[in-house]
C-alpha cells in the first residue's frame, strides 16, 4: 500500500449510526446515555474522507458483527480495507492481484493466476435457465432434485441463490486458487453501482474474492450518486422493518459526505484472518486467532 | 414448548424435526460477507438411526426434544421387554427391542447401562463401555500359544460372539470393549 502511494489512515470504531445493511447485526453499546454501535466495516467513515480529501486510502481495524460465528466466522475480526480513486472494479482486481502475488511470493506459495466468472453464467450453469427465470421456488426444486436440505420458510431470491452458489458452485472452484465472481445481481448491489450486462441483465459493479471456497474478500465500483444512496438506504430499512430487524440510526455524515460530492473510485474489504488461514493452511478461523470468541 | 434458535446450534442437542428426535452431529455456520446466513447441520434420528442433512435459516427456532440420557440399572427381561430401575428413585421402565438394539447381547443382571429416555419412554440403551462375562462356549485352548496372534469365536453367557486368543479357555472370565466388541483382556 505504501509502495503504490495509498495512505494508511485510522477511523472511529464506535459510532453513532451503523450500517442499514439487513444482512449486517451491529453491536449496539451504551455511550453515556446513548445508543452506539460498534462498526462492521471502516467503510462509512472512510467514504467520508474520500469525500473530503479524493485520496486513495487504506486501514487495517478490527470489525464486529454480531451473530457470525463458524469455522470461519468470529464476531470480531480484521478487515483490510482500502479506496482507489479513479478506479472500476475491473481495475482493482487488477491492483489487488498484484498485491495478493506479492503476498505469495513472500511466502513461497505457488501462483496461479485468478480466474474471473460472472454470477450469472455460474448460476445459469447449474440451474439450466435464464437469470431473469430464476426464483426461489425454482431453486428449491434443484436442491430437492439433487437430495440437499433446502430450508423451511420463505426465502428471497437473494437469500437462495446465497445457498445455491455456497452448495453448489464454490465446492467446483479450483483449490489452491483464487476465483473473482464478478457482476452480481443488481439486487444484491449493497453500495455498488449498478450497470446493464451484454443480455441486459441489471448487474452490480461487484466482485467477491475466493481462494478455492474460502470467501477472501469484497470490492465495488463504488456508488457516488447521493439520492441512489437514498434511495438503498430507505429500502434497507423497509426489509429491516419487514424482518423485524432493529431499526438502526442511519449515518447521516455518510450522506451528507456523498450529497458533497464523492469522487469516482473502487474499494474493497479483506478479511485477514481469511488470508492467515489461506496462507498458513488451516481450517479453522480459531486456528489464526489468539482467542477465539469464546475464550476472549 | 422449548426451543432453540440456530444460535444456540452444537453437536448434541437434541431438537424435533419431522416428528422425530433428532441429535446434531454437526453444525455449520454459511454466510457470505454480504448475505444471508444458514445453519447447514447433520442431524442423526434418533429411533432410526439415520444422519441427514438439514439447513436452516440463521434465526430460526427449532422445537426442543424432551431426551434424556440417564443411568440405569438392569434387572431382567420377560422376553419382549428389558427391564431397568433409575437407582436414585427406584422408578422401573421396560425397554423394546427396538430401542435395546444390540444392547441385550452384553447385558449382565445389576449392570449400569445408559438409557436415553424420549417423553420418558426408552429410546436407545447403552451398555457399559466395558463388560466382564465368562465363556459359555468356545474351541479348545491351545496352552502356551500366546505368540501366532490367531483368534477363534468364543460365546458368552450373555448371547455375544468375540473373538478371543487361540490360549482362552471355556469357563474363563474375560474384559470385552462394547463398543468395538473387541476382547481386551483375562479376568484373573
Amino acid at each position: 500500500m505504501d509502495s503504490t502511494g495509498v495512505l494508511e489512515v485510522s477511523t472511529p470504531v464506535l459510532s453513532h449510526a451503523a450500517t442499514t445493511d439487513p444482512q449486517l447485526h451491529s453491536f449496539k453499546v451504551t455511550a453515556g446515555g446513548q445508543p452506539c454501535y460498534l462498526h462492521t466495516s471502516p467503510e462509512f467513515a472512510m467514504k467520508r474522507l474520500l469525500a473530503a480529501h479524493q485520496q486513495d486510502i487504506y486501514q487495517i481495524v478490527p470489525v464486529f458483527r454480531d451473530a457470525e460465528r463458524g469455522h470461519k466466522h468470529n464476531p470480531e475480526f480484521t478487515l483490510l480495507e482500502w479506496y482507489r480513486v479513479g478506479m472500476d472494479h475491473q481495475q482493482l482486481m487488477d491492483s489487488m492481484e498484484t498485491l495478493l502475488r506479492g503476498i505469495f511470493k513472500t511466502f513461497n506459495k505457488p501462483w496461479h493466476k485468478p480466474q474471473r466468472k460472472r454470477y450469472t453464467v455460474l448460476v445459469e450453469a447449474v440451474l439450466g435457465c435464464d437469470m431473469c427465470a430464476v426464483t426461489a421456488g425454482k431453486i428449491k426444486h434443484y436442491f430437492e432434485s439433487k437430495g440437499r436440505s433446502f430450508p423451511p420458510g420463505d426465502l428471497s431470491v437473494d437469500a437462495a441463490l446465497d445457498l445455491l452458489i455456497d452448495t453448489f458452485v464454490l465446492p467446483d472452484f479450483a483449490e489452491d486458487h483464487f476465483t473473482y465472481i464478478t457482476d452480481y445481481p443488481a439486487s444484491q448491489a449493497a453500495l455498488a453501482r449498478t450497470a446493464t450486462d451484454s443480455q441486459g441483465n441489471a448487474v452490480a459493479s461487484r466482485f467477491e474474492l475466493y481462494f478455492g471456497s474460502l470467501e477472501i474478500a469484497n470490492g465495488y465500483h463504488e456508488l457516488a450518486d447521493a439520492d441512489v444512496l437514498l434511495q438503498r438506504i430507505e429500502q434497507d430499512l423497509q426489509t429491516r422493518k419487514e424482518n423485524a430487524l432493529d431499526a438502526v440510526t442511519v449515518d447521516s455524515h455518510l450522506i451528507a459526505a456523498h450529497q458533497a460530492g464523492f469522487p469516482a473510485c473502487a474499494g474493497v474489504a479483506l478479511g485477514v484472518e481469511r488470508l492467515l488461514m489461506l496462507l498458513s493452511e488451516v481450517s479453522s478461523i480459531d486456528q489464526v486467532l489468539a482467542f477465539c470468541f469464546e475464550r476472549a | 414448548m422449548a426451543s432453540f434458535s440456530t444460535n444456540e446450534f452444537k453437536g448434541g442437542l437434541k431438537i424435533m424435526l419431522d416428528g422425530d428426535p433428532h441429535s446434531i452431529v454437526e453444525n455449520e455456520f454459511v454466510k457470505p460477507g454480504k448475505g444471508q446466513a444458514f445453519s447447514r447441520t447433520k442431524v442423526r434420528n434418533l429411533k432410526t438411526g439415520r444422519v441427514v442433512e438439514r439447513t436452516f435459516k440463521s434465526g430460526e427456532s427449532v422445537e426442543a426434544a424432551d431426551v434424556m440420557d440417564t443411568e440405569m440399572q438392569y434387572l431382567y427381561t420377560d422376553g419382549e421387554h428389558w427391564h431397568f430401575m433409575n437407582p436414585t428413585t427406584f422408578e422401573q421402565l421396560g425397554a423394546d427391542k427396538t430401542a435395546m438394539g444390540d444392547a441385550h447381547l452384553w447385558l449382565q443382571e445389576e449392570a449400569i447401562c445408559e438409557v436415553t429416555l424420549f417423553n420418558g419412554q426408552p429410546l436407545a440403551v447403552s451398555p457399559p463401555n466395558f463388560v466382564e462375562l465368562i465363556i459359555k462356549e468356545t474351541d479348545p485352548g491351545l496352552r502356551g500359544d500366546t505368540a501366532t496372534g490367531g483368534n477363534k469365536p468364543a460365546h458368552m453367557e450373555t448371547g455375544a460372539v468375540v473373538k478371543v486368543p487361540l490360549f482362552i479357555e471355556e469357563g474363563e472370565k474375560i474384559k470385552i470393549d462394547t463398543r468395538s466388541g473387541e476382547y481386551v483382556s483375562r479376568v484373573k
